[in-house]
């Protein structure tokens, strides 16, 4: 800072309409420009890998939720498929279709409210009226699935707590028919919009090369031209079975980043589809009596399932030694657990990669030299959510 | 890209500091003694033939009952030919200081703030070694095992009844 010049310095948050979320910016600014940034995190830190520590396995599940809340289905699945790994429970075609309906669908809420909001922040409310409804359908369908809306806590170790029902069926194909019609109306307001091509289109931008260096995955990465795709590279839950498109963008700007999540919305929809399709006969779990709750009946009816019942509630099963790092495409990005287990009834470590806690880093780089009004729409466009943020 | 190939190169050129070599989890893992962590780490990211420059996740954890309790480990990815590994380093608790990475790695820089918030690790040379989701006059790391999830004085809950 030069000595004949005077700095604002503006504070961004912590409750500010514009941030959705509660984490803070100290802005310095010059005039309108952005000098500098400094990103204050923690408000709505929760101690999870703290608590993880002390609790049984299935007990976990509500924790992931609260991650990333706009796409809980993929954190409850992906811890589930973790303790899958450590245990080497292998999963059925089933189990693995209908996890990769679920999670799609999970992937489409996610992106629609990252990219409506964007349109917001631009000025323009209707399109994130038009898909908001859209979400709600999914919603609905959480509900006939697990019963929850927003933090799910869907599925059990080794599957899932029951079979789609016809009714979650029917409102799936419902959703499948409807959402294409809705998506092309967001996109006519928005992706050809000269307004918001002039607010988006380099705004916010990062290189391939810095993103990789800043450990950016997800929608952001592409955005900046690198392919990087959990689900292809490390294929999961019979993601391999499938075909799909990995969008890629050149700039790693705002309008980028808008039109590989707008794309991906597609792609999700083509998989959802397909594995409805496709979806194969079978059960909907694995038999693992350790850590899958038998059915209500056969507690009160019969010994056996009485005692698993008795060891799971109270967490006396015992689970191997090892440690085990498995990741799943999130809708941000790569989300990792990386899970440590001494024998006992609880993780002796459990660490979790949120990809949002590692890229926001990367913000004031992004916006260092633009206005402030860029830098709202580059933090709606990266999807910072304070639930991954802060654990 | 084997294993064996990673284990001669690492050998080849740290030998006695490569402490430890796992084959037995899902990644390739090393504990390496903690002086020359940086030097291996560089090594990994800037061999030609190794070329993991992607940090995927650097995180603490802590063994009370260990000779070294507090560790780092660090997740790295090639991202070229899709190959992971897991890089380890102990120090003690009363001096546990650990070279930074910020200097390869930009996304280091809140992970081990992060790290050093929970577990207490010193991360030397990074550019802003403070708190990061706790209050800044906290006088202790949560996430040491020393630390109980709960106030121990509560009277109201007796741990027997839930299993613990």
């Amino acid at each position: 800072m030069t000595e004949d010049k005077q700095y604002t310095t503006l504070n961004l948050g912590p409750t500010h309409p514009a941030t959705h979320g509660i984490f803070q910016n100290v802005l310095t600014l010059d005039g309108e420009q952005i000098i500098d940034a400094e990103q204050t995190i923690g408000y709505i830190h929760r101690a999870f890998e703290k608590i993880a520590e002390h609790r049984p396995y299935y007990q976990i599940t509500p924790l992931t939720d609260r991650l990333n809340y706009c796409s809980s289905p993929i954190n409850n699945l992906g811890w589930f498929m973790t303790v899958e790994k450590l245990l080497g429970v292998k999963t059925s075609k089933r189990v693995d279709y209908m996890r990769i309906i679920l999670m799609e669908l999970a992937r489409i809420t996610d992106h629609l409210i990252c990219n409506s909001v964007i349109g917001v922040d631009s000025g323009a409310l209707t399109g994130f009226i038009y898909v908001f409804q859209e979400r709600e359908k999914v919603y609905e369908i959480y509900e006939e699935v697990s019963g929850a809306r927003l933090t799910t806590n869907m599925g059990r170790i080794g599957g899932f707590e029951r079979d789609l029902s016809l009714k979650a069926v029917k409102k799936i194909r419902e959703f499948l028919d409807h959402l294409p019609k809705v998506l092309h109306e967001f996109e006519k307001l928005l992706m050809r919009n000269r307004i918001f091509m002039d607010r988006t289109i380099g705004v916010g931008p990062i290189t391939g090369e810095r993103a990789l260096n800043y450990g950016f995955t997800g929608p952001n990465l592409r955005a900046a031209g690198v392919d990087y795709d959990v689900r292809v590279m490390t294929p999961y839950s019979s993601y391999d079975d499938f075909e799909f498109i990995i969008p890629v963008g050149t700039q790693g700007d705002t309008y980028d980043r808008f039109c590989v999540r707008q794309q991906e919305v597609w792609e999700s929809v083509k998989l959802v589809r397909n594995a409805l399709e496709n979806l194969p006969e079978g059960n909907f779990h694995e038999d693992v009596p350790q850590f899958y709750l038998p059915p209500k009946e056969a507690v009160y009816s019969k010994m056996e399932a009485l005692i698993w019942h008795f060891k799971i509630v109270m967490g006396e099963i015992d689970v191997p030694v090892g440690e085990v790092y498995h990741s799943v495409e999130g809708g941000n990005g790569e989300l990792g657990f990386y899970l440590v287990s001494d024998g006992g009834r609880t993780p002796f470590r459990l660490h979790f990669r949120r990809p949002g806690f590692i890229y926001y880093q990367a913000y004031p780089e992004m916006i260092r030299g633009g206005v402030l009004s860029d830098a709202i729409l580059t933090m709606s466009s990266m999807n910072v959510i304070a639930g991954e943020l802060d654990a | 890209m084997e294993n064996s190939f990673i284990i001669d190169k690492l050998n080849k050129a740290f030998g006695e500091d490569i402490l430890q070599t796992d084959t037995s989890s899902d990644i390739l893992s090393f504990t390496v003694a903690c002086p020359v962590i940086h030097e291996v780490i560089t090594f990994l990211k800037n061999d030609e033939n190794m070329d993991f420059n992607f940090l995927t996740d650097l995180c603490g954890i802590h063994y009370p009952d260990r000779g070294l309790p507090l560790g780092v480990i660090y997740h790295l990815h090639n991202l070229r030919e899709n190959k992971r590994l897991r890089v380890k380093t102990f120090v003690t608790t009363g001096s546990p200081k650990v070279p930074t990475m910020t200097d390869l790695f930009s996304s280091a820089n809140w992970m081990e703030r992060e790290t050093f918030d929970f577990y207490g690790i010193q991360f030397e040379g990074h550019p802003n070694m403070k708190r990061i989701l706790n209050v800044e006059y906290m006088d202790f790391f949560p996430m040491r095992k020393e630390y109980p999830l709960e106030d121990p004085t509560r009277e109201d809950k007796d741990d027997r009844y839930f299993g613990r």
